[in-house]
């Protein structure tokens, strides 16, 4: 299979704290990676790295094979890296619509668009309510609906479904089962395993293990630093991810 | 024996049985909505039904104290030339607060776009539109200054504006050792600066160009909040300032901008204020600061930023206006119209509490 987004020797220091000790992380097209680590372990700094929201002191990041930098997770995302975080980054007030478009806008054609910057409103209405029924999330029934007015799992289907928008080539996902009760949390998982059907991979951090245990392809075990190890999830169950995660056990050698 | 399925290393799959099996225990009964309720969602739908539906019920309720001498035509056109300065200081401030930020100074900032219009074309004797421009420039350049120090210096606007309103207020009594520009000056020097306090009747109603004007700028904010991204933008920063950031809006660049177009609509103002009240006076709208804060608040926008609209502080204004005409036509003294203001602003933004309660 192919790498689509690698972490290569990434170390970040915050003063004498090493968060990020030579890291490294791959990510392979039409994949889940799951990224579990204990707390303190470096895997919220793996990503903020990957997501350009921290710039590593050392180490390169490559996508597609090509060194890229990003100074800001705009720059990240205008290369098609998506990131879905915990606090889902929306605007309550704003419209279901104006929140999947906010940041990139369509504009109208013609004059109206480029001299006067009207928006395409009902265009985007249009791209919204087809991804956001692609993706099965049409129970939100309208699309100018303030996303405040929505439930949180609602909320977490609006920032997936702008990720998947946009998202060209890798999203990450930042605990996005965290706020949601049991049903909702299926929901999102379902979502998960819908975005990564249509071809674009996943990485998912997440402290729940049963959730990343069903959704991952591979899972990603951060400790003190850096990659402990990759393991299958079939061949491993969530206790053994948690000793490996703790240090309780050993890491196997094959 | 229950049939739990096994996943992977035969863990029991629990998640999965989630609607094979019925949820009954875990709902409650569904709160029926109530009438309360009700209004409570249709009010935050519709954030300007709560300024129209006062307007309505304070014209009623003038039009049955005072008669019918509060109805003419000529009245409710005196009421909309009254609240043409508010109106436009509120328009400006509607932007800001829109950003959950807030604008004391906005009256010292149109009296020093007045004083630099009324002081270069009258006794500089330099070309009135020329002083006009540098006006305007005035005015933007004050507001982009306060824009930077919220900004680059992360100070509350709170704060970098009531410095800046005495800044701006000192520098006018400074500029112009206190004394105004006379009326007749500026008909004989510079008859342009009076161009929006010119009058038109219609059948009885008298409207000045200035309201006109007034009307524009409520129009063309609207069109800017409402169909393009730079207005998505305001509503964007002040309701998450984070996750505008994270959306990839360059919150820091809005918010200059945001400032300094409230500046330019503000130098506007200035030039409309010099026909309205004929002079430039140094110490005129020393309350506008607040009153346009008191149009804003009671037009529904939230101090908190993110939610309001630009029609709704139009009828803010409206209801200042109405207020203050209705109960100076009922005879009752100064001191109770701003009683009555006073009251009306604690209710506005007890409702808006309410409203904005839905979400949780």
């Amino acid at each position: 299979m192919e790498i689509i987004l690698q972490a290569k020797n990434i170390s970040k220091r915050y003063g004498k704290v090493v968060a990020l000790d030579n890291a490294d992380l791959e990510l392979y097209k039409d994949e889940v990676l799951g990224v579990i680590g204990d707390n303190g372990a470096g895997k919220s700094t793996l990503i903020k790295a990957l997501c350009g929201a921290v710039q590593p002191d050392s180490g390169e990041i490559l996508l597609d094979g090509k060194k890229v930098t990003f100074a800001s997770p705009i720059e990240a995302r205008n290369i098609g890296i998506e990131t879905v975080y915990q606090n889902l980054a929306l605007s309550p007030a704003l419209t279901i619509a104006d929140n999947m478009f906010l940041g990139r806008e369509i504009h109208k054609k013609g004059v109206m668009g480029k001299v006067f910057r009207f928006l395409d409103q009902s265009g985007m209405q249009e791209i919204a309510r087809k991804k956001l029924s692609e993706l099965g999330l049409l129970t939100i029934q309208n699309i100018n609906q303030q996303v405040e007015t929505l439930s949180g799992g609602q909320r977490q289907g609006v920032a997936v479904a702008r990720a998947a928008t946009f998202g060209t080539k890798v999203i990450i996902m930042d605990e996005p089962t965290a706020a949601l009760g049991v049903k909702e949390s299926r929901r999102v998982l379902e979502l998960i395993s819908e975005v990564k059907s249509r071809g674009i991979p996943i990485i998912l951090i997440s402290h729940n293990m049963p959730h990343v245990f069903e959704v991952a392809d591979r899972v990603h075990i951060h400790r003190l630093g850096k990659r402990l190890c990759v393991v299958n999830p079939s061949e491993y169950s969530m206790s053994d991810a948690v000793a490996l995660m703790t240090g309780a056990k050993e890491v196997p050698t094959n | 024996m229950t049939d739990v399925s096994k996943d992977l290393k035969g863990q029991p799959k629990f998640e999965k049985e989630i609607g094979k099996k019925t949820q009954e225990h875990v709902s409650f009964e569904q709160e029926k909505p109530n009438n309360l309720k009700k209004i409570q969602s249709f009010l935050h739908g519709n954030p300007t039904m709560v300024p129209v539906i006062i307007l309505i019920i304070s014209v009623l309720s003038f039009g049955l104290i005072a008669g019918g001498k509060f109805f003419s035509a000529f009245n409710l056109s005196l009421i909309i030339q009254q609240v043409t300065i508010i109106g436009i200081l509120a328009a400006a401030q509607t932007l800001i607060i829109l950003t959950a930020g807030i604008d004391l100074s906005v009256a010292a900032i149109m009296v020093l776009a007045s004083v630099f219009m009324g002081k270069l074309s009258v006794q500089m004797g330099l070309p009135t539109s020329f002083a006009i421009l540098v006006g305007l420039a005035v005015g933007a350049i004050c507001g982009a200054m306060n824009g930077l120090l919220v900004t680059k210096f992360r100070l509350p606007p709170f704060i970098v504006t009531l410095g800046s309103w005495n800044i701006f207020f000192a520098l006018v009594i400074w500029f112009t050792g206190s004394q105004s520009i006379r009326s007749g000056d500026i008909e004989a020097a510079a008859p342009l600066l009076h161009f929006f306090g010119e009058r038109i009747n219609i059948y009885g109603a008298v409207f000045t160009y200035g309201a006109f004007l007034m009307i524009g700028i409520f129009v063309f904010l609207w069109v800017l909040l409402n169909k393009t991204a730079w207005g998505r933008h305001v509503y964007a920063i002040g309701d998450d300032k984070e996750a505008a950031e994270l959306s990839g809006i360059r919150t820091d660049r809005m918010l200059v901008s945001v400032y300094t177009v409230a500046g330019i609509i503000i130098g506007i103002g200035a030039w409309v204020s010099i026909g309205r009240i004929g002079s430039v006076s140094p110490t005129s709208f020393y309350e506008g600061n607040l009153d346009s804060i008191t149009a804003v608040v009671i037009g529904g926008t939230s101090l908190f930023g993110g939610r309001g609209t630009i029609v709704g502080t139009l009828f803010g204004a409206l209801i200042v206006g109405v207020f203050s005409s209705g109960l100076s036509i009922a005879g009752l003294d100064v001191l109770w119209q701003r009683f009555a203001l006073g009251c009306l602003i604690i209710i506005a933004v007890g409702i808006d509490q309410w409203i904005r309660k839905i979400s949780n």
